[in-house]
């Protein structure tokens, strides 16, 4: 089981407190209504899926219950980091 | 029967303290202490079970948990029937009953050995390829024969009547294994004061010296050094020592699995839990998990009485017994010199040493020597006598010619070697790395804080093990905040060497002979095996282990990878790290499904949530539906009825006087703050800014792709609070749902949301007498239809209770939905109760409720759509704002699949012949003369028999179907094919009149 560091408890909790929510940094357009089926595809459908790095998004669900986001090493499970909805992506990462 | 074989004075078990056992239903005497294999041993007993594939017969091959052949059931009793357990772990009790597996009539004379006659039959691959054709075949043929010819030991019967504890536990030091390596590092962490835990497999701590004769630390013999340092640190507050506890499982940032066998070794458990998973997380893990030894691959390798150097060993000086009266040894290595030495000098007469080496020296050989044992250098054994027991072994110049010699034994000794127990540092997902040199596999890389220390570091010798485990002990407490204690580090004198030895065949069974030379036992998988793997292609270790099943078996090829591998490599013409090293997973030695469910089964399986009101509907004959987690009353039937009686009544009563239902399982979830009607509109797909408080309105929720995602009935109860309602299913998804947007997409949004599920129970008063019903008992509300027409919300009181009362219908009768505080909820149905016996008023449950709303046409998320339905699908474009800028599916709905003509819409079906109910799920065709495959152009989503009809009705999704009406489907059945008319979705009161009436 996996210890993951809730940004908003600032505490390393067990994994079972929190779901996984799927990549993190995929912004809904602010003019959803009038994008193009392109842009709509790239925005609902299409993900990175990245061997290595992965930026993505965790619940605290039974916990906090705050949605926040997570570096990840996709290979090792490894949790680099963990940071605040909202925070932008995290240009460096500790001991990477 | 007395125990023949038991020297007097010998081993470490108190000999006066008899217990009695049988095997196969004959009676043995043992020791207090024994395993079950050392007192079979002691009654001269080595036949103890068949093998797997050719039912050879085999015997006890090792003293340890790495035992792939002496696999037994043990029974208690008629529900405590536990197979596959290994004779050389499972310690004896008073009364313990053994039974031997896999063999039919009885384990001297099976039937099933004629595969062994078979064998080619069941060479390697013959899974794959003896069976593939014809397909049919293998239910009905092949895999009976496989599953009654092959097998282990035969699962209990019944529910395991016994239970299983868990803890979790947390410590700065985890030290995995006890023997001298564990120790030494345990008491050098220990010193500290920080929390350590060690834990051993075995009932005692002490590993191998256990065995090791010659071993003295701090004075002591190694084995009394042992005992003291476990009761040292056993009385440390700091510390815990977990005995007959298995590390099994190594996962991410240092959580281990330990099983830790309870009361598996004690004749009446009494109210023991059986055994008890602790799951840890340390900051450093020190494994100490030691080496296995390897035994020789030659033909007839399996025959009874061959077992183990270190095993005879383990059995002489701990146990006190001679696995024979006449033994011969078989080596490669220095390390069974020992065996023999302590055999020889207990009075054991050791027939012969067969050494592959050619000129062995050494200590050890010179002391055998000296005892007047005969060395057979640069020899192997070539052939074995004798069928269920060893009576015999040939012995063969290693490079051939002449000078073959048969020599009576009745044991034989085996060692290839030892091999570094890097199992647990493996699944730590640290890379282990071949030593050319040794050739053994040792940790490499590491990839968590953990260290490893002794034999499965691959060091040699008990001194530098001890150096090397004391100086890692302390290390590890340092870098978890400890500071470093001032004991001493324990002083070894006298250490013996197990390096080298040899891996792969010996003469005899090398390339192109057709013997069987064993390689894995449990697995019946011999060298022969892995050659024809490769020249049948397989290339990689890990195919020539699927294709030959050697180390796949319960033992996980503990003693056979390493053989098997170099045999692999040989035949391949590469290196042994060129062919890899196949992977280690948890568990390392089998786990009880009991241990890993722990308290989770039975009630406790999962949370079972029953309603406020649960308590009336079972005093009151309700049948339950599981509906999730939750106890929903389903029916209620009266006496004498039947389900169909029953719904029909409770159906026909709500129309014609009303009923009462019980609704507190729907999610409630209450939107709140100055911008709550904001975030409804992004929401939910209706316009909410205009509705005012005090009034409903049935809102529907998509997902960003614009599919039904949840709907529900919402009341607004003042300009910045509404009281949502969710599905029962989707209460916890849909708030999670919101909490989502609330929190990422819409932060600026001044909402909160809470989750009132269970603060609300709500009795839903459906029927034309609902009013009357409730009126009585209301107070400070109008319930006058100008006062509070259909889809309205007030706040008042019920019997002296606050209550949320909504207008509303999922009947499509004038109705109520009485929302109270959950703790209230029975006291208030009580009183709704004895108001609507007063006319005629009936309790209904989900069976009728689905009726009359399918009666509607009202939609059931999750039933009437399945993920892939449009609001345009069900018929809902009505609820979609058309002139709103934004809500959640609000782009998704544009996509041109969504647009496109021809999507499944919902409309009604009405059966031709009225009394045909159509079955949920069917399929309908247009044309049922079409060949098969039939095109279908939707299916049922919902289908009941409606008494108030006199008819059949149901739902479906149909392809065009608002443009089908009046068309004739059909639905064929396995028996007949169903004429269907679609129709509209509302089959009774079309024009909605009875809201009001
Ligand atoms: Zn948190």
């Amino acid at each position: 089981m996996l210890l993951i560091r809730c940004p908003y408890c600032e505490e390393e909790r067990p994994e079972i407190e929190f779901r996984h929510a799927g990549e993190a940094h995929v912004a809904r357009p602010s003019d959803i209504a009038s994008i193009s089926d392109e842009e709509f595809e790239a925005f609902f459908f299409i993900r990175a899926n990245t061997r290595g790095t992965v930026y993505e998004r965790w619940r605290h669900v039974n916990g906090c219950a705050r949605f926040f986001n997570a570096v990840r090493d996709s290979v090792s499970d490894r949790f680099i980091m963990t940071y605040k909805a909202g925070d932008p992506k995290p240009k460096k990462l500790p001991g990477v | 029967m007395a125990e023949s074989f038991r020297l007097p004075g010998r081993g470490r078990l108190a000999q006066a303290r008899t217990a009695r056992f049988t095997f196969d239903g004959k009676s043995y005497s043992g020791v207090a202490g024994d395993t079950l294999a050392s007192a079979l041993l002691a009654n001269g007993i080595h036949l103890v079970g068949r093998s797997f594939k050719y039912h050879r017969p085999r015997g006890i091959l090792s003293a340890g948990a790495e035992e792939p052949n002496a696999l037994v059931g043990i029974h208690r009793d008629a529900s405590r029937k536990t197979p596959n357990v290994r004779a050389t772990v499972q310690e004896l009790y008073d009364g313990l009953t053994a039974v031997s597996q896999n063999r039919w009539p009885s384990l001297g004379f099976d039937v099933g050995a004629v595969n062994d006659l078979a064998s080619p039959f069941f060479s390697a691959g013959f899974y794959y390829k003896t069976f593939m054709w014809p397909k049919a075949a293998w239910k009905s043929l092949y895999e009976p024969f496989i599953r009654s010819a092959a097998g282990l030991g035969v699962a209990p019967d019944q529910p395991d009547p016994d239970h299983y504890a868990a803890r979790f536990a947390h410590c700065e030091v985890l030290v995995l294994g006890g023997g001298a390596a564990g120790l030494a590092a345990a008491l050098a962490a220990a010193e500290s004061g920080l929390r350590v835990i060690i834990c051993d497999e075995q009932a005692e701590l002490g590993g191998s010296l256990r065995f090791e004769s010659g071993a003295a630390i701090d004075g002591q013999n190694g084995w009394d050094w042992a005992q003291a340092a476990a009761a040292r640190l056993a009385a440390m507050d700091n510390v815990r020592v977990l005995t007959r506890t298995t590390a099994f499982g190594y996962y991410l940032q240092n959580f281990v699995a330990l099983a830790e066998r309870v009361s598996d070794h004690l004749s009446s458990p009494g109210d023991l839990p059986r055994e008890r998973l602790w799951q840890v997380r340390a900051k450093r893990v020190v494994l100490a998990t030691g080496s296995i030894e390897r035994h020789m691959v030659f033909p007839d390798n399996d025959r009874p009485g061959v077992m183990l150097a270190s095993a005879a060993r383990t059995y002489l000086n701990h146990y006190g017994v001679a696995v024979g009266r006449n033994v011969g040894v078989y080596t490669a290595n220095d390390s069974a010199y020992a065996g023999a030495i302590d055999l020889k000098r207990a009075g054991v007469n050791v027939a012969a040493i067969v050494d592959l080496r050619d000129n062995p020296s050494g200590p050890m050989v010179d002391e055998a020597r000296a005892l007047g044992i005969e060395i057979h250098g640069g020899r192997g054994v070539v052939r074995v006598g004798g069928r269920l027991r060893v009576s015999s072994i040939t012995v063969k110049p290693r490079t051939g010619g002449d000078g073959e010699r048969t020599i009576a034994v009745d044991a034989l000794l085996v060692s290839a070697g030892w091999t570094p127990s890097v199992h647990l540092f493996s699944q730590s997902r640290g890379k282990v790395a071949f030593n050319d040199e040794v050739k053994r596999f040792l940790p490499g890389t590491y990839t968590q804080d953990c260290i490893s220390v002794g034999a499965c570091n691959g060091t040699d010798g008990l001194a530098a093990t001890i150096d090397e485990a004391y100086a890692a002990g302390a290390k590890a407490a340092r870098e978890a905040g400890g500071k470093a204690g001032k004991a001493a580090k324990p002083k070894v004198e006298g250490s013996e060497n197990w390096s080298r030895g040899m891996l792969g065949a010996g003469p005899g069974a090398e390339a192109g002979t057709t013997v069987k030379a064993f390689v894995d036992f449990q697995n019946d998988v011999t060298a022969k095996d892995i050659r024809q793997a490769v020249r049948e292609g397989m290339q990689s270790i890990e195919h020539v282990k699927r294709f030959t099943t050697n180390g796949m078996a319960t033992d996980q090829g503990k003693t056979s990878n390493m053989h098997g591998l170099a045999i692999a490599a040989e035949e391949l013409g590469k290196a042994i790290p060129e062919v890899g090293l196949t992977t280690f997973r948890a568990p390392y030695t089998p786990v009880t499904f009991g241990t890993i469910v722990g308290h989770a089964r039975g009630k406790l399986f999962e949370p079972t949530r029953r309603t406020p009101m649960h308590g009336w509907a079972e005093r009151n004959g309700a049948v339950f539906e599981d509906v999730g987690q939750w106890k929903r009353a389903w029916y209620f039937p009266q006496r004498g009825e039947d389900m169909h009686a029953a719904v029909n009544r409770e159906c026909v009563t709500v129309r014609k006087s009303a009923g009462l239902f019980d609704a507190s399982t729907l999610g409630k979830i209450e939107v709140v703050g100055p911008d709550a009607a904001a975030f409804m509109e992004l929401m939910y797909t209706n316009p909410w800014q205009k509705l005012e408080a005090g009034r409903c309105r049935y809102g529907v929720m998509l997902r960003e792709d614009g599919f039904i995602y949840d709907d529900g009935v919402v009341g607004r109860l003042a300009e910045d609070r509404f009281h949502v309602t969710t599905t029962t299913g989707g209460a916890a998804r849909v708030m999670n749902h919101m909490e989502d947007y609330l929190q990422t997409e819409f932060p600026h949004l001044k909402v909160w949301l809470t989750s009132i599920s269970e603060q609300w129970a709500v009795i839903a008063v459906q029927g034309p007498k609902s009013r009357d019903i409730i009126a009585p008992l209301v107070e400070g509300i109008d319930l006058s239809d100008e006062a509070m027409p259909h889809m309205s919300v007030r706040e008042g009181r019920i019997c002296g209770v606050p209550t949320r009362l909504f207008r509303m219908s999922f009947s499509g009768e004038r109705g109520f939905e009485v929302n109270v505080p959950a703790d209230y909820g029975e006291a208030v149905w009580e009183a709704l109760w004895a108001q609507g016996q007063k006319h005629d008023a009936c309790a209904y449950g989900t069976e009728t409720m689905h009726v009359l709303r399918a009666e509607k046409g009202y939609i059931i998320v999750g039933q009437d759509t399945d993920g892939t339905v449009t609001p345009n699908d069900a018929g809902l474009d009505w609820a979609v704002g058309k002139k709103k800028a934004d809500f959640v599916g609000i782009r998704g709905l544009k996509r041109p699949d969504l647009v496109a003509e021809g999507r499944r819409q919902l409309v009604g079906l009405r059966t031709r012949d009225p009394d045909v109910v159509l079955e949920e799920g069917a399929q309908i065709v247009a044309d049922p003369k079409q060949p098969v495959p039939m095109k279908m152009i939707g299916h049922v989503t919902s289908s009941y028999w409606s008494e108030n009809c006199g008819r059949s009705i149901a739902l479906a999704l149909v392809e065009g179907g608002r443009k089908r009406m009046g068309e004739t489907l059909y639905v064929p059945m396995p028996d007949r094919t169903i004429e269907v008319e679609v129709t509209g979705m509302v089959f009774f009161d079309e024009k909605g009149e009875r809201l009001n009436d």
